[in-house]
């Protein structure tokens, strides 16, 4: 028998294990971070006795792109299109709370118009990733119908966001003062008819899983993560209110317009993977509300901050490779106007300027509180764009639901937490 | 209770509070920072028991140079405060609050990680985004970002750090 070493050495091998129970029936394996069902590249060091887990250490930062760092050194109106990239199942989330933050430090709020639409691409896009994460869990735990169809569903949204945007992800479509530009003909009608088929589909999907053995047998009394220790390990979003605390900041705390729209916040008492489940659901269908009755209260009006000194100058339209600069307004500074072509010039090559002064921004994400904390220093760029992710805080609260579980169940638990590692590295 | 009475009721505690865009910002001493993070989260009435984000600022030049930011949340009230801790250049030592908040831990070590503050009694502080062998913390000011020019069109377009905005 090999002599076993007092303490590996090695940054996170067999980390919080004794050295003295490092003995031959103890194993230390990664999981990931290429494995299939890890989200991405999130690696978990597991030291497992038999089948179960004594101890488990996630590793990130494989996903890391430097994107707080590369927003200092971009123009405030740049730093959309970075900070959209982060959490990339939910790029309008990070597009609104950098606006905000960025509206906040302004001191101007978006118009009306510009809000609820604001409200209806934030909450589909909820629907969407809830979609992604229903579809890679099934895939997941073996059923792999719920893949197909979860991604097929959620095509539908990503259809939307790409007549509407110009783009499936990463829209930056939200910007500082307002949005891009106004919803193209017809969005409205696309919409609702999607929202009756999502509508049948969510059903479909529940008549799939709720009732089926397997699915109750794998998530049932599976990743517990009771009320206290969410507190403690500072875990939100559904993980929290599948432990019974209906916090939710679209209701604690509301921004965007969220107090004018009727929805619950679902809660189950279990804290276990299948409430989580039954959370999700529950929220896609307080989100089809929600779109609906943004739908019907659709205020009109200008989509943009009207201030020449914030709002971009000018008129974009969706061409063939994205959004672009409408013809028309190309003829009007080039031939018609030099004053506009001047402040054109200006917006665009020195962008806006932003008074000096720090905000913390959070809005409830699909996964949780996603927080900006964005800093001034008055003038054209950031000084600093923080982003608190709540993939990160829940990859951290990870060993407290897989600790003393069976092996098998780590692959339920990190998908009920549902961690996006774009999120989480940043 | 809104900003205002809040940061009125922080004043009895707290000789620095301000009040912001809304925000209630508490700036304290270094060696008071874990006896206010326990204060905020167990004192009646206030409750910070959900820690929100933990981040710092670079503030070369100026005396202190990294500037602490704890986010905390009061999950019954619904309010938030920001303490801020000023760490001087040379001296980047601060206390670690993950007995209180054991969430602060992997913000703490992104916090080592991206800017060099040491947390004096951290369980585990390691670098977490960047391999273990790098050099240095790039997100303080005077790391540069990096990256090469772009030829675009027959024109060079310098990297974004040099672009000089």
């Amino acid at each position: 028998m090999a002599e076993i070493p007092q303490r590996l050495e090695g940054p996170e091998i067999g980390r919080g294990v004794q050295a003295h129970r490092l003995a031959d029936d103890l194993m230390v394996i990664n999981m990931g971070p290429q494995h299939p069902s890890t989200h991405g590249v999130l690696r978990l060091v597991l030291t497992l006795e038999g089948e179960t887990v004594l101890d488990c250490n996630p590793v990130v930062g494989y996903l890391h792109t430097g994107i707080e760092k590369n927003a200092e050194y971009r123009t405030w109106v740049q730093g959309v299109t970075f900070v959209t990239r982060a959490d990339y199942l939910s790029p309008f989330f990070n597009e609104l709370a950098y606006c905000l933050s960025v509206e906040r430090l302004i001191g101007i709020e978006a118009p009306a118009r510009a809000q609820a639409i604001r409200v209806m691409l934030c909450e589909l896009n909820r629907i969407a990733s809830h979609l992604v994460w229903i579809a890679t869990t099934g895939l997941e735990l073996g059923a792999i119908s719920v893949m197909l169809y979860g991604f097929r569903e959620r095509e539908a949204i990503i259809d939307i966001f790409e007549a509407i945007t110009g783009l499936r992800m990463n829209h930056a479509f939200i910007r500082p003062g307002g949005l891009v530009m106004d919803l193209p003909e017809g969005a409205e009608d696309s919409i609702r008819r999607m929202l009756l088929h999502l509508d049948a589909r969510t059903d479909e999907l529940e008549d799939l899983l709720s009732g089926n053995p397997i699915w109750i047998e794998r998530n049932r009394g599976v990743g517990v993560l009771d009320a206290e220790t969410c507190k403690a390990w500072g875990v939100t979003g559904p993980l929290l209110r599948a432990a019974g605390i209906p916090f939710d900041l679209r209701k604690t705390n509301p921004y965007s317009g969220y107090e004018r729209y009727e929805f619950d916040v679902p809660t189950r008492e279990e804290a276990d993977c299948y409430a989580r489940y039954e959370v999700r659901i529950a929220e896609i269908r307080e989100s089809l509300r929600i779109v609906e009755q943004v739908l019907d209260s659709l205020p009109g009006g200008p989509v943009m901050e009207d201030d020449p000194k914030v709002a971009w100058p000018a008129q974009l339209e969706v061409g063939p490779d994205g959004i672009g600069n409408s013809e028309a307004y190309v003829r009007h500074i080039m031939e018609e106007s030099m004053e506009a072509l001047i402040n054109h010039f200006k917006i665009v090559t020195q962008g806006i300027n932003v008074p000096a002064g720090e905000v913390y921004t959070a809005v409830e994400s699909p996964r949780g509180e996603l927080g900006f904390f964005v800093v001034s220093e008055g003038g054209a760029r950031p000084y600093r764009v923080r982003i608190k992710d709540p993939s990160f805080v829940h990859v951290q609260a990870l060993p407290q639901m897989v600790t003393g579980g069976l092996v098998a169940d780590v692959v339920a638990s990190v998908a009920s937490a549902d961690p996006v590692m774009g999120g989480v590295d940043r | 209770m809104d900003a205002e009475q809040l940061a009125e009721r922080l004043r009895g505690r707290f000789p620095d509070v301000i009040v912001a865009r809304g925000e209630v910002t508490v700036t304290i001493a270094r060696k008071e920072l874990v006896d206010a993070i326990a204060f905020l989260r167990d004192e009646p009435e206030l409750e910070f028991d959900l820690l929100s984000d933990a981040s710092c600022t670079d503030w070369p030049g100026r005396d202190p140079r990294i500037w602490m930011a704890y986010h905390l949340y009061a999950m019954a009230r619904h309010h938030r405060v920001r303490v801020k801790v000023g760490l001087p250049e040379g001296d980047l030592h601060v206390p670690t609050i993950t007995a209180l908040h054991p969430s602060a831990n992997w913000h703490e070590r992104e916090m080592f990680d991206f800017f060099g503050v040491i947390f004096d009694g951290h369980p585990d502080l390691r670098r977490i985004e960047l391999p273990d062998e790098w050099e240095g913390h790039p997100l303080r000011k005077d790391e540069p970002l990096g990256g090469v020019p772009t030829r675009y069109h027959g024109a060079h377009v310098p990297p974004p750090d040099e672009r000089g905005l």
